[in-house]
């Protein structure tokens, strides 16, 4: 196989990193002086990919690079989501950063790294390549965790997402080691031909350990809150999306694909780690004022909630986890973006007091966080309820009842923390008046909200009808 | 089937407005939206109500099955189908009735973001009558809990003092109950490919897994019924909530459990109704006398009226689950006239509330030397809801009494008992509020009915004493559904 044909498999992937590696060049000639004009540039660069990554969504499986990577539609939904995630978390991050003087040419290219990183990790057929993609989007992460490098918080988020990462990446990394000991081979396809045996299940456990910290299920969840606690909010709002679809869908395909033939061995420890993972994002959040916390402990319970579609299996999950993650992390960064709008003299808050009366001070918005809030607890007739609905069909349908019931019971749980932010945006006075919100961060929060709505249903058949063609194989 | 989809513009046309008065909101600036709202809002639940009118024109009672359907898939397995039968077009046309007089009630009370009590207010209404309109399982639990968000937002901002409580706890309460809904919908989907009402009435479901699916849904409708024992976010809910908030929680959501064991419980699940039977007697019964005890101890009018509430429920499910063709015509009955009393109720007391802001019995005594008219109209009230032959109240009472009778002589004695005690409470409460001497100083300048409230509460009166006199209007509508509901369960 040749080069082009290789290139042009992994288009979107190489295309980020052609951009990243320019930008850099430019940046070290440039300076800070260009990071506008960066953030434009790798903005570009990730809708573009965005778009060539849906674009194979259509197109039939394809190995390239002898077999160390593979586009399927499965994979390349979830790149194409990511990377749209990641343009959009760019495009609001302009007017924060700029207020809390983080505004430098490197906040981009990280982001383009680490969305390649994940782009990788999604298409990886082999268990390297893999683990090169984890850290390509792990690295740039503790970096941007890290990124106002001034403030002790950020600081200490970089550093315990790092050291916590690492040893992840080191569990990862030892699994990987047990499967190719015992499978005789790290590519996809000869560890799916293995026979089964205790060594090969060992490596699995560690696998599956490594691909839940950086899907940040429980029990594996201790850094997320901390981590955005301190991160800048903007990077947060990109951490909370764009990886996060990434490293799910990439927990369903390596299990799907890899995995797929020994099922029983994976579905039980999947169900437990969705059933903790929906349990402590439920009630962990109850007790949070601060915004990011709560929103924190929700993302380990919408990942729980997703994984209920990959306990399920292939057969009736695979889809189900598309469509559940696509419209959880749209949902999300609109919320981020009202997290960003949150802004007094110049300062950004971050507690849920700040809320109290954005009905009355900022309706639009307000309307647009209630809306998004309401999706992502999953009341009806919005996405998110939509989106509940495809991953408890493909539960019941797998016969696991039990961790559906525990996911419906814990969505009530989590109902009183959604409602508290409902509360303090309807009924609360309001307090002092807030910033301007810039357009990029206001129109992100009502096209995210827009997009919740029912009348688009039509476009949830759409994503539907997608997300199930985007078969694994 | 007649051009015009009548059913998706009486459902929607709310909406329509909400929408109007939202971008008003948004842009309009808030010292316009204020006024506006108002009359748009009221307009529109007028158009709504002559919307609803037209089909009800439209419908022929005559004639089994569902009526007027619309019928659009959706997405797999789901469509957007809508239709009615006889029960289901006249609670439309009692959402459509009460929902106007709500907006006219509230016209003074609310003074503070009037705009966004409009929006939530039609909002609800077509939650509502998207309800019972609804004949695709899915669609029916988008517009079920769907209700939840605004009837929130009105408690929770319009409310009284305690009102984060009452309005959390009437939400995840709801929402638990639903949820169990929501998996056994998804469930029944799974098994028979489609959500489709009428098919899935069809649909035999294995014996055994009925008891589940029959339980699950049990849950949503009890909670929002309420029954006893789940009973407890009601008090709460209408102590808190505005008066017209109140009537709607009465006078219309409460019937969505009532609605939803006539609709699903029985005709899907026939075997696990059966089989439950005695269960549901034991729980009406006890809602019936326990919640009439309890409302003959509050001291807080609203609190009194919820527990009423609560009891004239368990008619409600007394008569659905004697499985006898008055017993289920005495159920929708009771349905249709609990909707007019009690949200009648609910608007006496709100007159007084708002002269005097408080709810005490206590407080009140001798209103009859100042407000002749409204002691004349709450006595109406009184009496109905006590059950006086002439009007409404005695008729769905005695119908589910008689239809309890034939099937277990023990309910309708237990049942019995309750139109007694409920004679107590509702006399004693009116004594004390009305009759007496106005000892109380503050109560000397209290005025009468202005001219709304008394057309407002001359409507109702109208109302129940057209149903007490002329039941068979009602009757004639619901023959049809009672009869394929009756055919559903198997007798």
């Amino acid at each position: 196989m040749d080069l082009m044909t290789d290139l042009h498999v992994a288009l979107p992937d190489a295309l980020l990193a052609a951009v990243g590696l320019v930008g850099l060049l430019l940046g070290a000639i440039g300076g800070d002086r260009i990071s506008i004009l960066m953030r434009l540039l790798s903005g570009v660069a990730l809708a573009v990919a965005a778009v060539l990554a849906f674009q194979q969504v259509g197109q039939p499986s394809a190995l390239a690079f002898n077999g160390l990577y593979q586009a399927t539609p499965f994979t390349s939904f979830a790149k194409g989501v990511t990377y749209a995630m990641a343009a959009v978390a760019l495009f609001m991050s302009g007017g924060f950063l700029k207020i809390t003087k983080a505004e430098r040419y490197e906040y981009s290219l990280l982001v383009v790294f680490s969305a390649m990183g994940a782009g990788v990790m999604l298409s990886a057929h082999n268990l390297i390549t893999l683990y090169m993609g984890v850290e390509t989007l792990s690295l740039a992460s503790y970096v941007l965790a890290a990124f106002k490098r001034d403030s002790v918080r950020s600081a200490e988020a970089g550093l315990k997402y790092f050291v916590l990462g690492a040893l992840a990446s080191g569990l990862l990394l030892y699994g990987s080691s047990l499967i190719y000991g015992f499978a005789h081979g790290a590519g996809y396809d000869v560890i799916a031909q293995a026979p089964t045996s205790i060594g090969l299940t060992f490596g699995l456990v560690l696998l599956i350990v490594g691909l839940a910290f950086k899907a940040s299920a429980a029990p594996f969840h201790v850094w997320v809150p901390d981590v955005y606690e301190g991160a800048p909010s903007t990077v947060v709002a990109y951490f909370s999306t764009a990886p996060k679809i990434a490293a799910v869908v990439v927990l369903a395909n390596v299990m799907f694909t890899t995995f797929g033939p020994s099922q029983a061995s994976w579905q039980g420890i999947i169900a437990i780690i969705s059933a903790a993972s929906m349990v402590i994002g439920a009630f962990g959040a109850l007790a949070q004022n601060n915004i990011k916390r709560i929103l924190a402990y929700s993302s380990i319970s919408n990942v729980g909630f997703a994984l209920i579609g990959v306990a399920a299996g292939e057969k009736f999950g695979a889809s189900s986890v598309l469509v559940y993650m696509t419209i959880y992390v749209i949902a999300t960064l609109g919320m981020f973006g009202a997290v960003l709008a949150l802004r007094r003299n110049g300062a950004p808050l971050e507690n849920i007091s700040d809320l109290n009366g954005l009905a009355k001070t900022k309706p639009g918005m307000a309307f647009g966080l209630l809306m998004l809030t309401f999706s992502v607890a999953g009341i009806p007739p919005l996405a998110g309820f939509w989106g509940k609905v495809q991953v408890i069909q493909a539960g019941l349908h797998a016969d696991m009842l039990w961790l559906v019931l525990i996911g419906l019971a814990s969505s009530v749980v989590s109902l009183g923390y959604y409602l508290r932010i409902v509360w303090a945006v309807m009924m609360k006075p309001p307090g002092e008046a807030l910033d301007r919100t810039d357009w990029p961060v206001a129109t992100t929060v009502l096209a995210t909200s827009v997009l919740m709505f029912p009348v688009l249903t039509i476009g949830i058949q759409r994503l539907l009808d997608v997300a199930v063609s985007a078969h694994v194989g | 089937m007649t051009g015009l989809p009548i059913l998706s513009i009486v459902t929607f046309l709310p909406l329509v407005g909400a929408l109007v008065i939202g971008a008003f909101r948004i842009f309009g600036g808030p010292n316009f939206a204020g006024s506006a709202s108002k009359s748009i809002a009221f307009v529109i639940t007028l158009a709504t109500f002559a919307a609803s009118l037209v089909a009800l024109a439209q419908f022929h009672p005559s004639q089994s099955g569902f009526q007027l359907v619309e019928d659009v898939p959706w997405f797999t397995g789901t469509s957007y189908k809508l239709g009615v039968d006889g029960m289901a077009i006249l609670l439309i046309v009692l959402t459509t009735f009460l929902t106007p007089l709500c907006i006219l009630a509230s016209f003074k009370p609310i003074e503070d973001r009037v705009a966004d009590y409009m929006i939530a207010f039609l909002v609800l209404e077509t939650l509502m009558i998207g309800v019972f309109c609804a004949l695709d399982l899915m669609l029916f639990y988008v517009f079920f809990e769907g209700g939840l968000i605004p009837m929130f937002i009105i408690i929770g901002i319009w409310g009284g003092k305690n009102r984060l409580y009452a309005a959390f706890k009437f939400f995840l309460y709801t929402l638990l109950g639903s949820l169990l809904l929501l998996a056994a919908l998804i469930y029944m989907s799974n098994v028979a490919g489609t959500t489709d009402i009428v098919t899935l009435q069809r649909f035999p479901f294995d014996p055994h897994v009925q008891t589940w699916l029959w339980l699950a849904f049990f849950a949503s409708f009890a909670v929002k019924l309420p029954m006893w024992p789940v009973h407890t976010w009601l008090p709460d809910a209408h102590v808190e909530a505005p008066t017209a908030g109140s009537v709607i929680l009465a006078g219309v959501l409460l019937k969505m459990g009532g609605y939803g064991f006539l609709r699903f419980s029985l005709p899907m699940f026939p075997d696990a109704s059966h089989l439950f039977q005695p269960l549901m007697f034991v729980l009406s019964v006890i809602a019936i006398v326990y919640a009439s005890l309890v409302a003959f101890r509050q001291t807080d009018i609203k609190k009194l009226i919820a527990y009423s509430s609560v009891a004239h429920m368990g008619f409600v499910t007394l008569g659905i689950f004697s499985f006898t063709q008055m017993g289920i015509q005495g159920a929708i009955f009771q349905m249709l006239s609990h909707g007019v009393i009690s949200g009648a109720l609910f608007f006496c007391v709100g007159v007084i509330y708002d002269r005097m802001h408080t709810r005490e019995i206590a407080f009140y005594g001798g209103l009859v030397h100042r407000m002749p008219i409204y002691a004349g109209l709450f006595m109406l009230f009184s009496m109905a809801n006590v059950g006086l032959p002439g009007t409404s109240g005695f008729v769905g009472e005695i119908l589910t009494m008689v239809g309890g009778f034939q099937a277990s002589t023990w309910a309708a004695a237990g049942a019995a008992l309750g139109v007694i005690l409920s004679a107590v409470y509702m006399l004693t409460v009116y004594r004390r509020v009305v009759f007496g001497e106005m000892t109380n100083e503050k109560l000397s300048a209290i005025k009468d009915l202005t001219a709304t409230e008394i057309f407002i509460l001359g409507l109702l009166a109208i109302s129940a004493l057209v149903l007490g006199v002329a039941p068979s209007l009602i009757f004639d509508a619901t023959a049809g559904s009672t009869a394929d509901i009756l055919a559903g369960i198997g007798k």
